[in-house]
């Protein structure tokens, strides 16, 4: 391989979403030479689709609110393998980074005591669930990812951050020490490949939903971070936890938020019945976003589904009034008419549970410090690597991740990845320099995609990894359907790594970059697969028929996939909040 | 803020406040012609209005109106259109090239004109 | 089968863009626009255009079709073709092309950084929330919802003619955002900013801009409002 040019940076975040940009934002502020990887404008991200809001006590529309309760609530939510020490971290820091986003522009939508408006999201209570159902969430109309985006690329511009947007990264440089410092990126306008230097490289690449046929999830969300971190031999922890969001409008797949319902809006199957009254008596269409799925979906199952194939439920809006539709929820107005050809101000929107958010992910430490296990059980950071947002598991979310907490991970959690840097880089990071034969290692995945003179078609390759997954690994589960789609995997494996790249060209080759895609989107389906068969219980969104009660005795724990092996061990949940006691497990139910 | 252009050192704020008020004078003065025209004058009427004051006056504002109006107008022309991105697609490169040139021969041409006919109609009304 | 034609245009390859007609089966659905180039991009991956959403939130895959510009995910084949039998997907007018119907948009990102699109108060902040009374916020919105598609600035004459200097429908839009926000104290400096022959009157109101923008936007209407502020400012 030619050498090829290397760019330094003190950190480098892979990844323009809010996760990575809030994380850019901070170590920008402190001065230090900054560059933000993304293989879109950073705008175009996908926390650009989030919706109803970003949770968080900030007492504006309780004023005895408490971040305690929103803490129980998060626990609670995630089934219990939420780690209690990190919910406690983002529950409590929470309103600070709430504030701070205020202060750079975000135009929240407000009460008349001018302060910032809430809503009332599913699985938020007041008084550690004794007090009914809270208002939290705080909101910019229904559009509250677009604003968090925007005002945080606004926010670095402002700090000037580097950004090297329509850059990809491609896989991560491991040295001799097992510690990462830095990526391999291919800028897609030109085609140039370069070795990116960093003391702290983080990966902030979100989710990877695309991984099934049925998803909310944008064009984008192919698991990069996940992808390389496997390749580079970090473990996934709960990956087999995928969130099917309640409300995906029907055959489109687009996202109706939460807030839909937090505003009064209910669900109804055919007989007009108003059905999660029967699965959810007190928080009924507000319940946990597994429960409500898992309802809709047995709905439909049953023969109780609307539309002429029975195939999907109606989200009711249309007794809210035109007023509050068009000023709570006016993108949703949009997208209905758009998507479904339904006015909610007028009719019900046909909806179907929709594969949406990844609950595992890379596991870190509150500080976004990628760990591994060691042979002992006992965690080991890995040096130099971070991850922050959809693509990291804190975890805050656990075996089900509440609406509204998924901004709130990525501003908390970007910043203390931000200060976590900052702050080992004062004190001085002393990692060794790749050799040209690692760097060589890391670039070997492109290298030998580029050299590529037959094989089968990327198009059709992830067709078939998406209806997979999506056929066997869906919102119910079942052990024999499980191994029969692994076995289906690992076939398709050798097909994936040797897909043709018939365009070899450089300018802005996007076929190059699906090919690329398509590889980290097989590494999270495989992890994703082998973890969900192993995990003999059911808990939050994984729900197996196999298995269908909670087994605290065997799975209250973290699942590790370890990528040598293809090997799920466990690691413990943390049950030490250090403020408040700990919240005991309980039967969750709603 | 573009600062790299020379606009006799005028904000747009003033380019689009004159344009605006010398278009109503100019109005004003084509309201006021054509109701004399329009009633059937003769010369000597026609001179005496002229021999008044305030006739020469608002005829004089009407002259230096078009001066201004007519130069912020034509430089606005000439920078939008006599630049090197749009030449080269409408005229090619060879023009594409010369466009300053082109911008200043036809901004001085353009000055000359207008200068020359607010000196002229002073003279007819002085002269 | 849906005809269609689609501007083709590879550095590597072509001494000039063309034209490639195609033909494309759709099942006799009113697919998205989008869909109908995924569709294309499945037989031919050689064909390039930006897309990530596919819900018009992100703003990526902004394009002319059919003589207007639009972003594909959100335009059904229904309207684009209105009529005509043929989808004639074009790069965004006005910017150079990278390739196919991908543009170079570093000149309208240019634009939008230059009226500094970010918060400026050197107040110190509260340990709450900057208080702003929904009578306040209001005025923001028509604004923020801005997602930087670039449909409008291409679509706009004076944008062609002087990309470098006249800020554009889009980037005033955020300009005005920022001057109507309650929070922010640098309107004195922002108004300064655009008071030249060039950045802001260069909008000769012909309201291109509010006839494509897909969010249903109206950049006209904020160019005049920053023009009456000019004007306040100044007497």
């Amino acid at each position: 391989m030619t050498t090829i040019r290397t760019i330094s940076f003190d950190g480098v975040i892979v990844g323009g979403g809010g996760a990575g940009m809030r994380a850019a934002l901070q170590l920008s502020q402190s001065g230090y030479k900054t560059a933000v990887i993304s293989k879109v404008f950073p705008t175009r991200s996908h926390t650009v689709s989030a919706q109803g809001g970003i949770t968080c006590a900030i007492a504006s529309a309780d004023p005895n609110d408490d971040w305690r309760w929103h803490m129980y609530d998060t626990v609670k939510g995630s089934d219990y393998i939420g780690d209690q020490d990190a919910i406690e971290y983002m529950c409590s820091v929470g309103p600070e980074a709430i504030f701070e986003l205020d202060h750079m522009g975000l135009p929240f939508s407000r009460t008349e005591e001018g302060r910032i408006y809430q809503r009332p999201f599913g699985g938020q209570s007041k008084n550690f669930g004794e007090g009914g159902q809270a208002a939290r969430t705080c909101a910019a109309a229904d559009r509250t990812g677009h604003a968090l985006l925007h005002t945080l690329y606004q926010g670095n511009m402002k700090n000037n951050t580097v950004f090297f947007n329509e850059w990809y990264a491609t896989d991560l440089i491991k040295n001799q020490d097992g510690a990462i410092t830095g990526v391999i990126a291919i800028c897609i306008e030109t085609g140039e490949v370069v070795h990116v230097k960093s003391k702290a490289t983080v990966l902030a690449t979100g989710g990877a939903g695309r991984i099934y046929a049925s998803t909310t999830n944008a064009h984008i969300n192919t698991g990069d971070g996940v992808g390389m971190a496997l390749r580079a031999g970090v473990p996934v922890q709960d990956i087999e936890m995928w969130q099917f969001h309640p409300t995906g409008i029907a055959g489109a797949g687009v996202l109706v938020t939460e807030g839909c319902r937090g505003e009064g809006g209910y669900l109804v199957n055919k007989d007009g019945e108003r059905f999660m009254e029967r699965y959810a008596p007190n928080a009924k269409d507000l319940a946990g976003r597994d429960v409500v799925a898992r309802s809709m979906t047995l709905e439909i199952l049953e023969g109780r589904g609307c539309g002429p194939e029975g195939d999907h439920v109606f989200l009711k809006l249309d007794h809210l009034g035109e007023e509050v539709l068009e000023s709570r929820l006016p993108g949703i107005c949009e997208l209905s008419r758009t998507f479904a050809h339904a006015d909610p101000v007028k009719e019900p929107v046909p909806v179907v549970p929709t594969c949406h958010y990844m609950m595992g992910g890379i596991p870190t430490n509150v500080d976004g410090q990628a760990i591994t296990v060691d042979a002992d059980g006992n965690d080991q950071v890995i040096p130099g690597l971070y991850a922050c947002g959809e693509v990291a598991c804190v975890s805050v979310h656990g075996a089900n991740r509440l609406g509204g907490n998924s901004l709130l991970d990525l501003v908390v959690f970007g910043r203390s990845a931000g200060l976590h840097i900052e702050k080992s880089l004062r004190e001085g990071v002393d990692l060794k320099d790749a050799t040209d034969d690692e760097i060589a290692k890391a670039a070997s995945r492109l290298t030998n995609l580029n050299n590529t003179s037959g094989g089968e078609s990327v198009a059709e390759l992830r067709k078939e990894l998406q209806t997979i997954m999506q056929n066997h690994f869906g919102v119910f589960r079942r052990g024999d359907y499980m191994q029969e789609g692994i076995k289906k995997l690992a076939e398709l494996r050798p097909r994936i790594e040797n897909a043709y790249l018939e365009d070899k060209s450089n300018a802005y080759n996007t076929a190059r970059i699906e090919a690329l895609e398509l590889h980290n989107l097989f590494e999270v389906a495989e992890a994703t697969a082998i973890a969900a068969e192993e995990r003999k219980e059911s808990r939050g969104a994984h729900a197996r028929e196999d298995f269908e009660d909670r087994d605290d005795e065997n799975w209250l724990c973290h699942s590790m996939y370890f990528p040598g092996e293809k090997r799920i061990g466990k690691r413990s949940v943390n049950f030490e909040p250090k403020t408040v006691d700990t919240f005991e497990p309980k039967v969750r139910t709603y | 803020m573009v600062t790299a252009v020379t606009n006799l050192g005028r904000s747009g704020l003033s380019d689009w406040l004159t344009q605006r008020v010398t278009a109503v004078i100019m109005l004003a003065y084509i309201i006021f012609i054509a109701s004399v025209v329009v009633g059937g004058v003769e010369y000597t009427e026609w001179k005496a209005l002229f021999s008044q004051t305030w006739v020469r006056v608002f005829s004089l504002a009407t002259f230096l109106s078009i001066g201004m109006h007519g130069w912020i107008g034509l430089w606005a022309v000439s920078t939008d259109y006599l630049v090197p991105h749009v030449l080269r697609i409408k005229a090619g490169e060879a023009v594409a090239s010369q466009a300053n040139l082109l911008r200043w021969v036809f901004q001085a041409a353009s000055a000359i004109v207008l200068f020359t006919y607010v000196v002229w109609g002073i003279q007819i009304l002085w002269g | 089968m849906l005809k269609v034609s689609i501007y083709r245009y590879n550095p590597e390859t072509d001494a000039e863009p063309y034209m490639q007609d195609l033909e494309v089966d759709t099942g006799g659905k009113d697919l998205m626009v989008l869909d109908v180039l995924e569709l294309i991009k499945a037989k031919d991956t050689t064909v390039v255009y930006r897309r990530s959403c596919r819900e018009g939130v992100c703003g990526s895959d902004g394009m002319n079709i059919n003589g207007k510009n639009g972003l594909a995910c959100i335009i059904p084949l229904s309207e684009a073709l209105s009529g005509s039998s043929k989808l004639v997907l074009r790069p965004l007018p006005g910017l150079p092309v990278i390739r196919d119907l991908i543009v170079d948009m570093s000149m309208f990102y240019k634009q939008y950084e230059k009226v500094k699109p970010y918060l400026i108060n050197n107040t110190p902040a509260p340990a709450i929330e900057r208080l702003q009374s929904p009578e306040e916020r209001e005025k923001l919105d028509g604004l923020y919802e801005c997602i930087l598609c670039a449909c409008c600035s291409t679509a706009c004459p004076s944008f062609w003619w002087n990309p470098e200097r006249f800020i554009g429908p889009s980037g005033l839009l955020q300009a005005y955002r920022f001057l109507a926000d309650s929070r922010d104290t640098a309107t004195e400096q922002r108004l300064a900013e655009l008071d030249d022959p060039f950045s802001v009157f260069r909008c000769h109101g012909i309201q291109n801009c509010v006839n494509v923008c897909p969010k249903g936007l109206n950049p006209t209407k904020a160019i005049g409002h920053i023009r009456n502020m000019l004007l306040t400012s100044a007497t």
